[in-house]
């Protein structure tokens, strides 16, 4: 194993990103990611790449674009308010079939919000990143360590399936140190990028870069054939981890940070006698439905827990075909939900009170 | 092992304090986290940051109930003496701290690290003299052990900056009411 370093989960992003080749990086600065940004200005210089601080989301996003089209390896990072600003772009992005990597260090909302953690921003990453049908990879790390080796998973995964995947962070996981291996990621085999619209001397015939088919008939099919991809990744790509989950009665359903905190209160309850258990989905989508709905045929009941007012809870619902009770617990705004909270929840859905 | 929070004024070094627990940590095979407080924080606002040291993998990075409480100034211990487990420890720094009310059920350390640090010309390094006290009074690592550790933090170019570290260390480990 390599040597561990300490660092921010920000920086460690940003330092695992140039080591998958990332060679530029677009962003404006925000709390409680400016770090990576920090970081970036730092280091891409020095190591044969460029990082541009722009007016503005709307103007990083549309850097992106242009940077994803020829084929480099690309990244903007933001936090809540900043991804709502570059909505339109990613759209764009994905519609253009482009691949890039794209930080949500999510901070409370909405509006401006707070500037503490939260997971407020699910429901935007999962279901409406920018318009039209479509979806995003969305990854959730839950230490510094898969901070940096889900980065380099991310830009394997955007240059395969040729979209945009987003590291759906907060600012917890973005401000805290913990020791970092950068040799965790194993790059996977990238298909040659056919269609950049890189220079060639007029050895092939030019690519296109696109996002408008005025006829519908067109237009269909380009987002039928997108959907085919999903499928794809819906089958192949589903990451997931679980601890306790064999003999469970609650199955605690948690992803990012609060998965680590609920961890603690799953200990803290099976020292009790309860039988409970972690379910942590690391992509978000696709989201790991089948796998959770295995658990139901074991499980009692299960505990949705966020930082939010219950964006997931649908979702688990849905992937368990509403098989058991579902209940949510969670804190919001920038407040962090603590092991004791959370027992306390658990408890209650043992005793069927939901 | 131990959930810390470190507290006192921006620039008072409360961050490096935390820092250097960590990187003891991390070289003494434990699991280790490190979170700042962030935000409108500014040199004199109040700063704290949450350390866990442990065996296991850390669950929540923010220490709510801390075992250890480092306090600098009088609204952090103010603030967090209340918060710290039973049967913990609160190291404050005497010089700037003096304690409306003693908790019978943890253990009360105070050290003028501010004085100590003005007295033998190195009056930014309370921090290090508070992080003496702390290993002191808590036997988290060997004295001898950390007090190497914070040395080596320092930049290679600047090793003075390392024996002065290890120096006020020392001041904090040694000093009896």
């Amino acid at each position: 194993m390599s040597e561990k370093l300490l660092m921010k989960g920000n920086e460690a992003l940003a330092e695992a990103a140039i080591r998958a080749g990332c060679k530029l990086f677009f962003g404006y600065p925000i709390t409680p990611q400016t770090e990576l940004a920090e970081y970036m200005a730092k280091q891409l210089p020095k190591r044969d790449g460029m990082c541009l601080q722009a007016e503005s989301e709307v103007s990083a996003i549309n850097m992106i674009y242009g940077a994803a089209a020829t084929g480099s390896r690309c990244i903007t990072s933001t936090s809540s308010p900043g991804v709502s600003l570059m909505s339109e772009g990613i759209s764009y992005i994905i519609g253009s079939d482009l691949p890039c990597v794209l930080v949500n260090v999510q901070r409370g909302g909405p509006g401006l919000g707070g500037i503490q953690p939260a997971q407020s921003d699910y429901n935007q990453a999962i279901r409406g990143l920018g318009h039209g049908d479509q979806h995003v990879i969305v990854l959730a790390p839950n230490s510094v360590q898969e901070m940096a080796s889900l980065t380099g998973e991310a830009f394997d995964l955007a240059d395969i399936y040729r979209m945009p995947c987003m590291i759906l962070a907060d600012g917890a996981l973005g401000q805290m140190m913990e020791p970092v291996d950068f040799g965790a990621h194993t790059p996977r085999e990238i298909p040659a990028k056919t269609w950049a619209t890189n220079g060639h001397k007029n050895a092939r015939k030019h690519n296109v870069v696109n996002s408008l088919y005025i006829a519908p008939e067109e237009l269909e099919q380009t987002v039928l054939d997108r959907f085919e991809r999903y499928a794809e990744i819906e089958e192949k790509e589903v990451k997931y981890d679980t601890y306790l989950t064999e003999d469970a009665d609650i199955v605690v359903v948690a992803y990012g940070i609060t998965a680590r905190i609920a961890k603690t209160a799953v200990r803290m309850a099976r020292e009790q006698g309860i039988k409970a258990g972690l379910f942590r989905p690391i992509t978000l989508w696709p989201f790991p439905s089948g796998e959770l709905k295995a658990l139901s045929a074991t499980a009692s009941a299960f505990l949705s827990v966020e930082m939010n007012m219950g964006q997931m809870l649908g979702d688990v619902k849905l992937a368990i075909d509403c098989a058991k009770p579902v209940s949510h617990f969670g804190r919001t705004g920038g407040m962090i939900p603590t092991p004791d909270e959370i027992l306390v929840h658990i408890k209650k859905a043992v005793g069927g009170d939901n | 092992m131990a959930g810390i929070l470190l507290a006192g004024f921006g620039g008072q070094g409360i961050l490096f304090a935390g820092k250097q627990l960590i990187v003891a940590g991390m070289k003494n095979g434990k699991e280790v986290s490190w979170l700042p407080s962030y935000g409108p924080e500014m040199r004199g606002g109040t700063c704290n940051c949450s350390v866990n040291i442990d065996d296991e993998p850390i669950g929540s990075p923010l220490v709510t109930t801390p075992d250890i409480l480092l306090a600098m100034n009088k609204p952090s211990y103010d603030k967090f003496v209340s918060k710290v487990a039973a049967g913990g420890t609160v190291v404050y720094d005497s010089s700037l701290v003096t304690p409306d009310e003693i908790r019978a059920d943890i253990k009360s350390c105070g050290v003028p690290a501010t004085k100590l640090a003005n007295e033998n010309g190195f009056p930014k390094l309370a921090n290090c003299i508070m992080l003496g006290k702390l290993m002191k009074e808590t036997g988290l690592f060997d004295g001898d052990y950390f007090r190497e550790s914070l040395r080596a933090a320092s930049p290679k170019a600047k090793p003075e900056l390392g024996e002065m570290n290890a120096k006020a260390f020392a001041i904090g480990y040694e000093y009896e009411d």
